[in-house]
């Protein structure tokens, strides 16, 4: 890992300096402004059995869904495509190293953007200025299971978008892919098990152990165990470790 | 070969993908400090060679080994001793110059200061001037482009440096540069060259490895090579007189000489005759002095052509695919190793 933190402090520059970065920024802000002053508005019509913050936090697919591909695709897709790859190989840098220095940086990154975001509640107590107001906007435990949440599940999603980017020489390929699997992910189970199909039985156990909402619930709930922290390393490290096989053997 | 001046050794290496082999059983060795130029048509196996002494890629079989380490088994170590230049140069568009040598430097893991001692080296070698050390990469030249990676290639001071096609759509101005700047790497660096341009191997490098459908045809120095391959020396004579008495005069110099007929007439009366022989000798006194003695000739020039790289790369790829398909149909081998050589050859990687 000699080679850790010069390949991390460039990918972070390669970030800072993309396009798509700032796109990604703005549309993230843009969109999660807009579903918190909803939600808000929500609440001023009438009571609501959720805190703001617990309704904030249930839509964190929406973002992901075009943030994640957005931050990743790039990553080691276009340094395929371009060749620099190849000039990175020949260096004493191993595969593993240049997947877990891009999955930091990216990941450093999603935690900042969702940083961004503790700032609306803030603004808006600041705003109002009413101490039951800025009780409800600033619950710590919903903002600490929630931010505990996002960065944990971040992990396993910002690995799955490095992953299709490790698969294809195409950015866009390697964003579409990264939707798929995100969709399926998050979406897929609660689709299933949805459907209530008693041929589909035997995967209610299974399916209701990597449904996504669930582990966002006991968060929010301040109920933090183990398995959801066993399940996201787990994953991200398997995810991680495919991607640095691909790229040792795919140069 | 004495084993400590072996810089690099290849034996049996063979890649296969899949039905598709790109290389088989090749073999060589180069001497440390010798300029070395990989000949072939495109698809001989140049690059897929050159990425596996790079590591890059695994060979299904043989060895092949950099200062006796092997590349399968330490491709860390190996990429220590080597600076590679890929074919394409891919750099990063968006860093400058020197900050892209920086992290070079460090990937390279060379220390600090010595780092900061190479980077003045190499952008003085590479003639990378102040202005262009802060330029962005993305508004380079293609000549500026290629002398960044090639300054990259040496930043580290390498045992090994292989350069994959490091002219390919330079201006002759500077093709000039880099085939001065591989010139003085001999003696100090093991150079591996990869190139199209004939003439520019011919220049830069002390031997010749000629591949061709993923073989080795033929190796040694030019002198070598022109020995091995080209059977004939050529005579270009441009002379006045009696075409009969012109061809008595020239058996008596050499009863090998002949060429083809009729000779060319010039309107002046000249005959433009190209003059053939097995003979290694230089006959060109001998010539002149013949027709001198036997009056009536006019001689306005002669000229005793010397045997290009290209000739030996010709004949070279030629004999190649006549091992290939020895069984074939009389006169199919000819006619696909004429087409081959003048092509390339079909492609195999």
């Amino acid at each position: 890992m000699k080679h850790f933190f010069s390949l991390m402090i460039h990918e972070l520059r390669v970030l800072f300096l993309a396009p798509a970065t700032y796109l990604a920024t703005v549309m993230f802000l843009l969109l999660m402004g807009s579903l918190y002053v909803l939600i808000l508005r929500d609440f001023s019509v009438a009571p609501q059995d959720n805190l703001p913050g617990q309704d904030f936090f249930q839509l964190f697919w929406l973002p992901v869904f075009f943030m994640v591909p957005l931050l990743t695709m790039k990553s080691i897709a276009e340094e395929r495509r371009l060749g620099t790859l190849e000039t990175l190989m020949t260096t004493p840098v191993t595969a593993a190293e240049i997947v877990l220095s891009k999955f930091l940086a990216a990941y450093f990154f999603y935690c900042a953007l969702w940083g961004l975001t503790l700032g609306f509640p803030w603004l808006v107590s600041l705003w109002l200025d009413n101490a039951h107001v800025r009780e409800v906007l600033l619950d710590k435990a919903v903002l600490q299971g929630g931010y505990l949440f996002v960065a944990i599940s971040g992990l396993l999603f910002i690995s799955v978008g490095i992953f299709a980017s490790s698969l294809t020489r195409s950015q866009l390929v390697a964003g579409m892919l990264c939707f798929s699997i995100l969709f399926l992910l998050i979406l897929g189970p609660p689709i299933i098990l949805g459907q209530n199909l008693p041929m589909l039985e035997w995967l209610q156990k299974p399916l209701d152990y990597l449904h996504i909402f669930r582990f966002l619930e006991d968060f929010m709930r301040g109920v933090v165990d183990t398995r959801p922290f066993f399940y996201y390393l787990s994953t991200t490290i398997l995810v991680l470790s495919l991607s640095g096989m691909i790229v040792e053997s795919k140069v | 070969m004495n084993n400590s001046e072996i810089s690099i050794e290849v034996h049996n290496l063979t890649k296969r993908y899949g039905p598709i082999t790109a290389i088989e059983n090749i073999e060589f060795e180069i001497a440390k400090g010798e300029v070395v130029g990989f000949l072939g048509p495109n698809g001989a196996g140049k690059s897929t060679t050159m990425r596996i002494l790079c590591g890059l890629i695994p060979a299904t079989s043989g060895t092949a080994r950099i200062c006796g380490i092997p590349v399968a088994t330490q491709p860390a170590a190996v990429k220590r001793l080597i600076g590679y230049l890929p074919e394409t140069n891919p750099l990063p568009e968006e860093m400058r110059v020197l900050e892209y040598l920086v992290y070079r430097g460090q990937l390279k893991e060379i220390p600090r200061r010595r780092l900061r001692r190479r980077l003045v080296e190499v952008m003085d070698v590479c003639d990378l001037g102040r202005k262009t050390r802060r330029r962005v990469i993305r508004g380079l030249s293609k000549g500026f482009r290629q002398r960044v990676g090639l300054a990259d290639a040496l930043l580290a001071d390498p045992e090994v440096v292989i350069l994959d096609e490091p002219t390919i759509g330079l201006d002759p101005h500077q093709l000039l540069v880099i085939r001065d700047l591989i010139a003085s790497l001999s003696g100090r660096m093991t150079v591996i060259l990869s190139s199209h341009i004939l003439a520019e191997v011919e220049v830069s490098c002390d031997r010749v490895i000629i591949l061709n459908q993923g073989r080795v045809v033929a190796t040694g120095t030019p002198e070598q090579l022109c020995r091995e391959f080209i059977s004939e020396t050529i005579y270009e004579l441009e002379v006045k007189g009696d075409p009969e008495a012109l061809e008595n005069v020239l058996l008596k110099v050499d009863p090998d000489l002949r060429s083809d007929k009729p000779w060319p007439k010039k309107e002046d009366g000249f005959y433009e005759i190209s003059l053939k022989t097995s003979t290694r000798e230089d006959l060109g006194e001998k010539l002149l002095l013949r027709l001198q003695d036997n009056g009536g000739f006019r001689v306005r020039s002669l000229n005793r052509k010397e045997p290009c790289l290209e000739d030996i790369f010709l004949a070279a790829t030629k004999r190649g695919w006549k091992e290939l398909m020895p069984q074939s149909p009389s006169g199919a081998v000819e006619d696909s190793a004429k087409e081959s050589a003048a092509t390339g050859g079909p492609k195999s990687e």
